[in-house]
């Protein structure tokens, strides 16, 4: 798409959406956000950043094709649901550490659960849409 | 008992599925991967099942949450037979794949969207939350989807379209039932359910809400009058994918049917009658449709539809002994429509078609395979004494006992065409020699060019499960053990009850 603005627009919106998703992932917890919507915000900063130069660049720009995060984020998601197993709770059970980080707050194993659904987002929309639109070029 | 290991067959599963996405398009690891998870599986399943079967129902709270506000799962001896004998099936199946499904869907996700579907099916079996046993639903279904239009045929499409709108529409009703039980009791948990609605002084609502179980189960697992969906989707995939759905799929809907009414819809005189009416029909109409029909896979597909009438029938009796028969029926039908799917997907590779009419001569050319098919096509006709035999003849002493007289005549209505419908194709696909091609081909075989390892890869399950077949028919004893012991249980849910919400509840 051919748009001064866009173009310009996108370069700084990457890393300003890429934050704010990240913002939203964390805020999931307490308050409205989370995995799921962090992950949608995400995947828009780089189908912007294809609308404006191209599905190849925002691919270069990745490194790795989007379709490899699916798996990384259900493993993720997965261990996370499966840890409390091992130390003999049932399945999903919170597991928190005793004293907060500095800005984070309190992490627990819904985090992990939260960013490998985020992840798996990110992969999805992103596969989804990079095929159609290799397609239709 | 507390055991939050119950869940590790369902766990297994989405295990071997992440790490076959990892081998996206590697198809000989994925392969690998597939048969080892199953094997893990199967282990994992015979732990469970021997555990439940010596000390009794296991229960877990996800998350902590007790019951009735958090989702349980539990494993009682129903479950955990049906996780076995699911883990059995998947086994087969996952080595059969390897050599009979087509590598272009396997590099479509043909083996991770397989282990969701396992996945699924085991989940539903140990849920106790009835809204959690419709996700398992949902995920079983959408994995089913999948399954079923991969490799994007005209005929595969054509299939999946019905199966999905009758089975949205299955889901539908299914969900609505579900509403309306939240409403009127407040509650979700299976083992509170059935407190609650024990309690209910409003009868009419709770057979009406019953109805809607009966529509969404019924659609399910194709009983009458909402069969049609089955026996023109199950011929369309490839004979792995048909095997697993053939034994399980519809399985599933009858585990949900024998959980649901035996738990919390304990059927009275009117869901009683209209359980054994809807199963004379099914039986009916799956026989007539399997008499007059000549594709193997579609004779088949009728037959799952007859053999559905048999067990909605036992639940409709609803006496220790139908129970029994009933169940003992599921376990025998698991394995041996799991299996003749399989011997049909073989049949093809042999001779290209599945068209009885240009089928023959196999007994000559391969002996010692007609005799294990034999085995398990005589299994499923129920000569004595293998494994379909037993089942019957508790459901005729049930039968007999409560004067279904009706019902009875259907069963055996039922297995004599069952009986036919196996004669001919014996004498059609094995006896007779084999007819000349109309335009002087030979008749592509795949199966001759294969090296001795793949033989076995396509071999191997079918023997397996028909070892297993032989053993429910020869050892009837012991797993008609286990079907009593299971109907038992039906009957007296107060051990369930006490399992998941402690034992001071009053029944």
């Amino acid at each position: 798409m051919k748009s001064t603005i866009l173009n310009t627009a996108s370069s700084y919106l990457l890393p300003i959406l890429l934050l704010f998703s990240i913002f939203i992932l964390l805020r999931g917890h307490y308050h409205p956000g989370g995995g799921f919507v962090g992950g949608l915000i995400a995947s828009i900063a780089f189908v912007l950043h294809s609308f404006t130069h191209g599905t190849d660049d925002t691919l270069k720009l990745l490194r790795i094709h989007p379709g490899v995060l699916i798996p990384v984020g259900l493993g993720l998601a997965v261990l996370s649901m499966f840890a409390p197993v091992l130390i003999g709770d049932p399945v999903m059970t919170g597991l928190w550490f005793d004293e907060p980080f500095p800005v984070i707050g309190l992490i627990g194993s819904a985090l992990f659960f939260d960013i490998g659904v985020y992840i798996v987002v990110v992969g999805v929309v992103l596969t989804i849409l990079f095929t159609i639109s290799q397609y239709s070029e | 008992m507390i055991d939050n290991t119950l869940i590790f067959p369902v766990i297994v599963h989405l295990f071997t599925a992440i790490v076959q996405l990892f081998f996206w398009r590697k198809t000989v690891a994925q392969r690998i991967v597939s048969i080892t998870g199953s094997l893990i599986a199967m282990l994992l399943a015979t732990r469970l099942f021997t555990a439940v079967w010596n000390d009794g129902i296991r229960t877990m709270q996800a998350a902590g949450w007790d019951a009735p506000f958090g989702i349980t799962f539990v494993a009682d001896v129903f479950s955990s037979t049906m996780v076995l004998l699911t883990s059995f099936s998947g086994l087969a199946v996952s080595i059969y794949s390897a050599t009979g499904v087509a590598r272009g869907r396997m590099l479509y996700g043909y083996f991770p969207i397989f282990h969701f579907l396992l996945m699924g099916l085991n989940g539903a079996f140990l849920s106790g939350d009835i809204f959690n046993l419709y996700v398992w639903f949902e995920v079983i279904i959408i994995a089913s989807f999948v399954l079923m239009t991969l490799g994007g045929r005209k005929a595969q499409i054509e299939g999946a379209v019905k199966y999905m709108a009758m089975n949205i529409l299955a889901s539908t009703f299914f969900l609505t039932g579900i509403g309306i039980l939240y409403g009127i009791t407040g509650t979700l948990n299976m083992a509170d359910l059935s407190l609650k609605i024990a309690a209910l002084e409003n009868r009419k609502l709770v057979d009406l809400t019953a109805s809607f179980f009966i529509i969404g189960f019924g659609i399910k697992s194709a009983v009458f009058p909402l069969y049609f969906w089955l026996p023109s989707s199950y011929h369309t995939p490839p004979s792995a994918v048909a095997a697993v759905f053939g034994g399980l799929l519809t399985k599933v809907g009858i585990y949900a049917l024998f959980r649901v009414f035996t738990l919390i819809f304990i059927p009275d005189d009117f869901l009683a009658t209209l359980l054994v009416i809807l199963a004379i029909f099914t039986i009916l109409t799956g026989t007539f449709g399997a008499v007059i029909k000549n594709n193997i896979r579609r004779v088949f597909s009728y037959l799952i539809v007859c053999h559905i009438g048999f067990m909605l029938g036992g639940l409709g009796m609803y006496s220790e002994i139908a129970l029994t028969g009933a169940l003992l029926y599921l376990f025998h039908d698991i394995m041996v429509k799991t299996n003749i799917f399989l011997i049909a997907g073989l049949i093809r590779k042999l001779r290209g078609t599945m068209n009885m009419d240009k089928l023959g001569g196999l007994y000559a050319e391969y002996p010692l395979l007609s005799l294990v098919m034999a085995l398990v096509l005589f299994s499923l006709v129920g000569v004595p004494p293998l494994s379909g035999f037993w089942p019957k003849i508790y459901l005729f002493e049930a039968g007999f006992m409560d004067g279904q007289y009706a019902l009875v005549a259907a069963i055996i209505v039922g297995s004599f065409a069952t009986l036919y419908v196996i004669a001919k194709l014996w004498a059609k696909v094995f006896w007779k020699d084999q007819p000349d091609a109309p335009d002087g081909e030979t008749p592509a075989d795949e199966f001759k060019p294969l090296n001795p390892f793949r033989k076995s890869l396509l071999v191997v399950p079918i023997v397996f499960l028909a070892a297993i077949t032989l053993y429910i028919g020869l050892a009837a004893e012991n797993v008609a053990a286990v079907a009593k012991h299971i109907a038992h249980e039906m009957k007296d849910i107060s051990p369930y009850i006490e399992a998941v919400l402690g034992p001071n509840v009053s029944p």
